[in-house]
């Protein structure tokens, strides 16, 4: 669905931010992006959504040229998911989630019953309906997260773009988080995530993409790829990949654990 | 149920359109020459249709060529201000921005105090203030283009400069003017009037501010996603770029319209948004309606206090601050919860 193919982009070309970045998202798909801080993970993610100029390379989906379509046409195939902060006035969480709309919008027209039936269904799925008055504002960061998830839905775009949607969340708002991912993923939708914890490849995603210093040191299925020798390799520090046995359910699951000397 | 503030979007406009006829009409009874309310919408009504004359000629003037263009340019000269506050908050996302933040109000005043000491006439200095005005804020976007990406700080920073040199270039005029008509005249303007108001400013304000309006209005649910940043919105599929761009040049047509008639007023463009969020909620779609509302209805009361006034002629721009600093101490208790 989504080919990336060769990508690189600089500021200055003497130091490369990406290096031939290469790889593909399928309907469905889950792709995890892993990789140390300040190694390129929001610049790839920047050049996709073409808030940042890439330099070199391919964008395709379906086989259409992303580099020729103009920036209405690439937010009704893309739509992004921010992480969450807070705004300067007070809006309303429906209203944030309206915002996904403008494009759909007549010139100069106003929101539709169509709109907000959009809204109050993208709001049903993830859950949050009960919420669409309270201020954005006063959500807990969570809730923002889900409200932002909502608006990237009501754009009506089949592939998903998330920057670290589990950042600064609590466990069972990172588990919630996963399962809406998967969700999502069920219905049709192609998510592009980044993260900072491996755990999550394993949770939530089929495919797992290992980016450091701007190149793509592995990629592949996490039970592949997300061991470790890899991780310890990728953060430049030593991670231990290793199976936990779940008594309960009688299964083991794997999980990363970062070692201390 | 608790009502909230943006409930109830129609009937509330429709309640701000009466306030605001109600107070257009009860102000034409304000001012040194008593005259009835009845005789007011007689004197009107005569432009229109065939109605014996029971009052006074001078009336005729007093009314249609005094207190009609004055109380006009309160109604269009407060929305005006206030919508460019209100787009202006909403672009730079930041509360405590006002119309002149990219320097358009010391951009006028130079060439306003310039034509001044040239013994210009009234309508010459009008132009000249306009074209500062319009220079001023050319000079801030070129700035800013040359710096950078051309992000909001660095909008707002050149802004801050050009304001501050024309500032300087103000004072350095005001130092070469003769203390005896010219200075007087100057510190004036600066303190804003509209006691010089004439028909031929209306029709000369109207046109910039139905086009500026027009285009503000027509791009409002685009301006109102700049709200989460630019980069969110560009990914909404947003032209960013061109709705920045309408946003400025709107915002400084209009304002720099005002200013140019009237003088600098300060307050209005900063204070009138936050009372409209209060009113109609944050949406910028629907603030930009309201602002205009409340902007034209809040000028105009403090217009009404100074014709009202007798024996002296307060300035404007003074009075706008005398009333805005309390409401805005006032909204600050109220809203807290909705600022970080």
């Amino acid at each position: 669905m989504l080919t990336v193919e060769k990508l690189s982009f600089y500021y200055d070309p003497d130091r490369m931010i990406l290096k031939n970045i290469s790889f593909s998202l399928e309907t469905q798909d889950i792709l995890c992006l892993l990789g140390p801080n300040g190694t390129g993970k929001t610049t790839l993610l920047r050049c996709l959504l073409a808030l940042n100029k890439m330099k070199s390379g391919r964008i395709e989906i379906d086989g259409y040229d992303l580099t020729k379509a103009n920036i209405k046409k690439r937010a009704e195939m893309m739509a992004y998911v921010p992480q969450a902060t807070v705004m300067a006035f007070p809006y309303e969480a429906r209203e944030i989630v309206l915002m996904g709309r403008v494009t759909h919008l007549a010139s100069g027209g106003r929101a539709t019953k169509e709109d907000w039936k959009q809204v109050d269904e993208a709001m049903e799925k993830l859950g949050i309906r009960h919420m669409s008055r309270a201020l954005f504002n006063e959500m807990s960061g969570g809730e923002r997260q889900m409200i932002l998830i909502a608006r990237a839905l009501v754009q009506q775009a089949k592939i998903l773009v998330m920057d670290e949607p589990t950042a600064n969340l609590d466990y069972s708002n990172q588990v919630k988080m996963l399962q809406v991912i998967k969700d999502l993923a069920e219905q049709g939708y192609s998510i592009l995530m980044t993260s900072h914890f491996p755990d999550h490849a394993f949770l939530a995603c089929n495919r797992a993409v290992l980016m450091r210093d701007g190149y793509i040191m592995s990629q592949g299925l996490p039970e592949d790829i997300v061991n470790t020798e890899n991780l310890t390799k990728l953060y430049g520090t030593p991670v231990c990949v290793t199976e936990a046995k779940l008594n309960y359910q009688d299964r083991t699951i794997k999980v990363c654990v970062p070692v201390m000397n | 149920m608790k009502i909230r503030s943006n409930d109830y979007f129609k009937l509330k406009i429709l309640l701000l359109v009466f306030l605001t006829l109600a107070l257009f009409f009860a102000s034409f009874i304000i001012g040194r020459y008593t005259i009835t309310m009845k005789t007011v919408i007689d004197i009107i009504l005569a432009q229109f249709f065939d109605i014996p004359q029971y009052w006074d000629t001078t009336l005729n003037t007093v009314i249609l060529q005094v207190r009609l263009p004055r109380i006009m340019l309160a109604i269009m000269i407060g929305g005006a201000l206030s919508v460019a506050g209100a787009s202006y908050q909403t672009l730079f996302k930041n509360p405590m921005v006002s119309p002149d933040i990219l320097g358009v109000s010391a951009g006028a005043g130079f060439g306003a105090a310039l034509a001044m000491i040239n013994n210009s006439t009234w309508w010459e200095i009008q132009v000249v203030a306009f074209i500062f005005g319009i220079i001023a804020v050319t000079a801030a976007y070129l700035i800013a283009h040359m710096f950078g990406d051309s992000t909001i700080t660095v909008l707002i920073l050149a802004g801050i400069v050009v304001s501050s040199l024309f500032q300087a270039l103000i004072s350095i005029v005001k130092t070469l003017a003769d203390t005896e008509n010219e200075l007087p005249s100057i510190t004036f303007w600066l303190m804003g009037s509209l006691g010089k108001g004439t028909m031929n400013d209306v029709y000369m304000m109207l046109p910039t501010l139905i086009i500026s309006l027009g285009m503000i209005y027509f791009f409002r649910n685009q301006i109102n996603t700049l709200a989460v940043g630019e980069d969110e919105a560009i990914t909404m599929g947003v032209n960013v770029p061109l709705v920045k761009m309408v946003v400025v040049v709107s915002s400084t047509l209009m304002t720099v319209a005002a200013v140019s008639i009237c003088g600098i007023i300060g307050w209005v463009g900063l204070i009138v948004p936050h009372i409209a969020r209060m009113i109609t909620g944050a949406n910028y779609s629907k603030i930009v309606v309201t602002s205009f509302l409340i902007g034209g209805a809040f000028l105009l009361i403090i217009d009404d206090i100074i014709r009202g006034v007798e024996g002296v002629e307060l300035p404007l721009g003074v009075l706008t601050a005398l009333v805005g600093t309390p409401v805005f101490v006032f909204l600050l208790s109220r809203v807290k919860k909705g600022w970080t």
